[in-house]
């Protein structure tokens, strides 16, 4: 029972965390049908930067419990690149997918040097401080109070997202665009600033992700590329640019690969792997997704 | 034209032993194995418009091939070892394309990237049959059934496996230029250009898309197989997603829409690579950057350049 809580507590968390980069994946995609491969470096940029502005904030005289507004701050800051990037986008929204892929993955290559230049090659981590929040006990568990704050953070985020798409006048023309981006533009929407308003939001939400992951994992130069997977299984089993996908899917990566990793160690990557293709096979378009073809 | 063309960079290539260091020699190597690796995977982007974005899979199948056959099994003679790994890829290609072939574009790129991760984490993780992250040894095989033994391994690599390499080369670029040219790769353009219409006229799309990916894992494996050789080790790297990446970057890089694109791409980017490796340690970011000006003001590559280059100087040249 209490190996089964385990799981599924350190599943939920990885989960909250997957969540908020898939999002962002699936925002982008929705609205801009690009792939973004450097989604995963969006999230390692938050969680280096996140370490950064917590030890800047530490060393001028900040109580130790208050890293974690700092660190979501920190996240939304770095964010604020995804304009700059949108706009090198901008270049291939007409033309064919392979460059659209092809130009995220050299964004990906740059960003691995850009963080190897600011943070050097050696794993960061920010110490201790997952533990000024205390302990949980959850059944015969003892949980970090942190872990069960970014799950909290990320189910308000997600609510945040429903509502904003749903039922904010701007979430219905994004909505909109997503649907008919010729449609919207003769109605006069400015699809200019939704896609850069859309892709700002994606790219923060990545780093957000990453930023709140920092406290309880080491931020390292393989966290990109290895991210990018996962996130990928995530938004292919919940269906490409669904967001109720995002949230199932990031469940399914994360319940998986904890239960792998405490019962069957060498299954961990491989059973995501093994549930993304049998997913794509029986239900191509995924749990949420549309039909294809 | 081209031909003659062909055959004047083949006999270059032939003599460059004679010209340059061993080092650049063995720089060479790879690009070879690469531009075989290359030529199976545009069969499938350039011609048949599907992007794999696992092809790294072939390659690694080819490398882990030498390897076990090579040191596990005892195997030498090199032939047989491609023989072997080319038909362990096909065999691994069939059911996987049985799968991917039903999808176009972004869906097909993503299936193929999980088979290829999902090839990478049983390398990775299995290490009592892979060796988990060292991989496995690759010993020198004989060739032709000359084991070469008086030689030592930079003389024989930069000589008799360089010329092995070389033929190679040749005989696959020979025959995929027949494949291309031939009705078979007519098909393939034609189900790429429109596949409506394509099947209206009988074509059976998807079979033809399974040949095409097929066959580009046939020769995805030869070129992992020589890379393997070349680096003596065989490790889960070669399947790694951003292995795939480069494969794609070399492509575009000489440009698909070029017959001899992928053996351009697969020359430059070697030598790119090692020249900003040498220069900077944040030789990724240059190599990004690059990438993206490609993508942005040259997207048919050097070898499109070269072609328009080309065209404009026979136009103010008139004759």
């Amino acid at each position: 029972m209490t190996a089964f809580l385990d799981v599924v507590i350190g599943g939920v968390f990885h989960a909250a965390v997957l969540f908020l980069v898939a999002a962002g994946l699936q925002l982008v995609f929705g609205v801009q049908k690009i792939v973004n491969l450097a989604c995963g470096s969006f999230y390692a940029l938050g969680a280096y930067f996140g370490i950064s502005a917590v030890s800047w904030c530490l060393a001028r005289g900040m109580p130790p419990a208050y890293f974690l507004p700092v660190l979501i701050v920190a996240g939304i800051l770095v964010g604020l690149i995804g304009p700059f990037i949108e706009a090198l986008l901008l270049t291939v929204y007409q033309r064919d997918e392979a460059f659209q892929l092809l130009l995220t993955f050299a964004l990906v290559l740059m960003f691995q040097d850009v963080l190897r230049f600011f943070w050097g090659a050696d794993p960061q981590q920010l110490g201790d401080l997952v533990m000024t929040y205390g302990r949980v006990k959850v059944g015969a568990l003892q949980v970090p109070t942190y872990n069960l704050l970014v799950i909290a953070a990320s189910v308000v985020i997600a609510a945040g997202l429903g509502a904003f798409l749903q039922k904010t006048r701007f979430g219905r023309i994004l909505r909109a665009t997503a649907e008919n981006r010729e449609m919207s533009l003769a109605l006069g929407v400015n699809v200019r600033w939704v896609y850069a308003s859309v892709f700002t939001l994606g790219t923060m939400l990545g780093t957000v992700g990453g930023a709140l992951v920092v406290p309880t994992a080491a931020a390292s130069l393989d966290m990109p590329v290895e991210l990018v997977v996962e996130a990928f299984a995530v938004v292919v089993i919940g269906g490409l640019g669904s967001m109720r996908g995002a949230l199932a899917g990031a469940l399914v990566v994360g319940l998986l690969r904890a239960a792998a990793i405490s019962w069957y160690s060498e299954l961990e990557m491989l059973a995501i792997y093994l549930v993304v293709i049998g997913v794509l096979v029986l239900r191509p378009g995924g749990l949420f997704g549309r039909p294809l073809e | 034209m081209r031909i003659a063309a062909a055959l004047v960079a083949l006999a270059a290539v032939a003599v460059l032993p004679n010209v340059l260091s061993p080092y650049h020699v063995t720089l060479v190597l790879p690009a070879l194995a690469y531009s075989i690796a290359l030529l199976g995977f545009n069969l499938l982007f350039g011609y048949t418009g599907l992007l794999s974005f696992g092809h790294a899979l072939f390659v690694a199948i080819g490398g882990y091939g030498a390897a076990v056959l090579s040191s596990k099994l005892g195997l030498r003679s090199f032939e047989a070892i491609l023989a072997l790994s080319a038909g362990a890829s096909v065999a691994v290609a069939i059911p996987i394309g049985l799968l991917a072939v039903r999808y176009v574009k972004i869906f097909f790129g993503i299936l193929t990237l999980a088979f290829g991760m999902l090839f990478h984490s049983f390398l990775f993780k299995f290490y009592d049959l892979t060796g988990g992250d060292t991989g496995i040894r690759v010993l020198r095989p004989s060739l032709l059934g000359r084991a070469y033994e008086d030689l030592d391994k930079t003389t024989w690599l930069v000589g008799p496996f360089y010329y092995y390499c070389v033929a190679l080369l040749a005989i696959l670029a020979f025959v995929m230029w027949r494949l291309v040219h031939s009705p078979f790769g007519l098909h393939l353009v034609a189900t790429r250009e429109n596949r409506r219409k394509a099947e209206y006229l009988g074509v059976r799309v998807r079979f033809f898309r399974l040949i095409a990916f097929s066959i580009s894992a046939f020769y995805g494996a030869i070129g992992g197989a020589i890379l393997a050789v070349n680096t003596g080790q065989a490790d889960p790297e070669l399947a790694y997603w951003t292995h795939s990446g480069e494969l794609v970057f070399m492509t575009v890089l000489g440009g698909f829409g070029n017959f001899f694109g992928p053996v351009v791409g697969a020359f430059s980017f070697i030598f790119l690579k090692d020249q900003l490796v040498g220069l900077t340690q944040y030789w990724r970011f240059w190599l990004g950057a690059i990438l993206i000006l490609l993508v942005v003001l040259f997207p048919r590559g050097l070898s499109g350049l070269t072609e328009r280059m080309w065209a404009r100087l026979h136009r103010s040249t008139p004759s």
